[in-house]
């Protein structure tokens, strides 16, 4: 293992090249064009098989479940609009149980058009099939990488590995990138059981009646609720052989075990989240963080777990659902919903388009909490 | 797990000529063999005209009734209107 003083865009597409992928298919979108620029000059060094510049993303999506149909370990890497632009192709790749990753650098969705950072891009694919893991920093980004290429293949399934643009993809950090041969040691070669051959022909992705339809999305659906022990699983598997975890794997408890306010969030602002814990604790406060880690599939019960005998909860997320409750908090009220005192659970929509949240922000937000009323709020 | 795949190839089993309404029906005598319904037919149920060919060297198109849903773009297309739509009857 190797520590380099290194973007994280740059960081995590050495991270990719290590897991050996037979295909990567990309389009450049801002701010994940540093992972794709990467993965293309490794093919031209002849480090990657096989780099596809498409014309477009959902070019890059339908050529991945092609690859990844005829049997080969698949890779994407963009943001935002891209990610929109690949829709269908993404409902598809679930559908068809293909076990691509996509690298995610998180960017708003226009209008207006912006290029900085929220989540809102990925967490519109939140009921696509794709598992979607979050990261705080560039470390954790490197890291999920060869995780996410075990998970997908270990249970049929794509995974999206989601790191905020700028914050994360841009920022210069020290680094531990595994190296080809350690991630040799963890991630096994690519065999699925079923793939596209000519000499067994078969039609892939397939329609299927309104009798069976149903069928499908159940088996999906069930396939998901279960994916999140292998996620578990196999961060636990990682956390042993580099010596490096992330709370449970599906979520992190920061200093909230004995905490009476505790702010739920994800991503790169859990780094100054965990800072203004600190702050807080310095003068006495019991509060804490839960920095959720797996968007899909929720981890229910382990945010009720990690929730229940708090008084105040605070969500703070980067995406919304306009005129609806935001996401993130829907999910954490109905967690917490079957806790026996239920604490009051407000909602805070910031961050987006790149609004900074500062140290200062969350401090704020922790005031707020205080009060001890159900809020409602975008900060 | 579920995977929705198919045995390929199975479209030649599903005869979708019985979706016809209209039939097409060439005459013969007024064909030019251009070519024009095989190169627009959207299945393609059109063959034979051998476009390759010089006009004089070529057949007259053939029509796949087992396959032809009637839609009718070979008789809108046919430059000189030798192609009747002529409504399926029993």
């Amino acid at each position: 293992m190797a520590r380099k003083t290194v973007e994280g865009s740059f960081a995590v597409a050495e991270a990719v090249k290590n897991c050996e992928p037979d295909v990567a298919a990309c389009y450049p979108i801002t701010p994940s064009t540093h992972v794709a620029e990467e993965l293309a000059s490794f093919y031209a060094n002849g480090e990657i098989k096989a780099y596809i510049a498409t014309e477009a993303e959902l070019s890059s999506m339908s050529a991945c479940i092609g690859a990844s149909a005829a049997g080969s370990r698949t890779v994407t890497v963009t943001s935002s609009q891209g990610m929109a632009l690949m829709h269908e192709a993404v409902y598809n790749a679930a559908g068809m149980r293909l076990p691509i990753v996509m690298i995610v650098g998180n960017r708003s969705l226009s209008a207006p058009l912006n290029i900085w950072n929220d989540w809102q891009d990925s967490v519109t694919e939140r009921d696509s099939g794709w598992i979607q893991i979050y990261c705080e920093n560039g470390q954790e980004a490197t890291d999920a990488v060869p995780q996410a290429f075990k998970i997908a293949e270990a249970v049929s399934l794509p995974v999206m590995v989601c790191f905020d643009g700028f914050y994360i993809t841009h920022a210069v950090e020290p680094i531990d990138v595994p190296s080809l041969e350690e991630v040799k040691k963890f991630l096994p070669p690519f065999r699925p059981a079923v793939k596209l051959d000519p000499k067994n022909p078969m039609s892939m992705g397939e329609y299927a009646f309104p009798a069976h339809y149903q069928l499908f999305r159940d088996d999906l659906q069930k396939d998901m609720v279960a994916s999140e022990k292998k996620v578990k699983e196999i961060h636990d598997e990682y956390a042993k052989m580099f010596g490096r975890s992330y709370g449970s794997g599906v979520l992190e408890e920061y200093r909230s075990q004995d905490a009476e306010s505790v702010l739920v969030s994800m991503g790169s602002v859990c780094g100054n989240a965990k800072e203004a814990v600190d702050q807080l604790r310095a003068k006495g406060e019991k509060v804490g963080l839960v920095r959720l880690r797996l968007l899909r599939p929720f981890p229910y019960a382990a945010v009720a777990k990690a929730l229940e005998g708090k008084k105040i909860v605070g969500v703070f997320e980067k995406s919304y659902s306009l005129g609806a409750l935001p996401p993130l908090y829907g999910e954490v009220l109905a967690a917490a919903a079957d806790l026996k005192s239920r604490p009051v659970i407000s909602s805070f929509v910031g961050g987006l388009g790149g609004k900074d949240v500062t140290v200062g922000n969350v401090l704020e937000l922790y005031g707020k909490m205080k009060q001890g009323k159900k809020l409602v709020e975008w900060v | 797990m579920l995977l929705p795949i198919a045995k390929p190839g199975t479209s030649r089993e599903n005869k979708t000529g019985s979706w016809r309404s209209q039939r097409p029906e060439t005459d013969t005598k007024k064909c030019v063999k251009c070519g024009m319904c095989e190169l627009f037919c959207p299945e393609p149920c059109i063959t034979g005209v051998e476009m390759g060919k010089k006009p004089q060297e070529r057949s007259f198109p053939k029509t796949d009734y087992d396959y032809c849903k009637g839609c009718g773009v070979c008789a809108n297309v046919c430059p000189v209107k030798c192609i009747k739509m002529v409504p399926e009857e029993k």
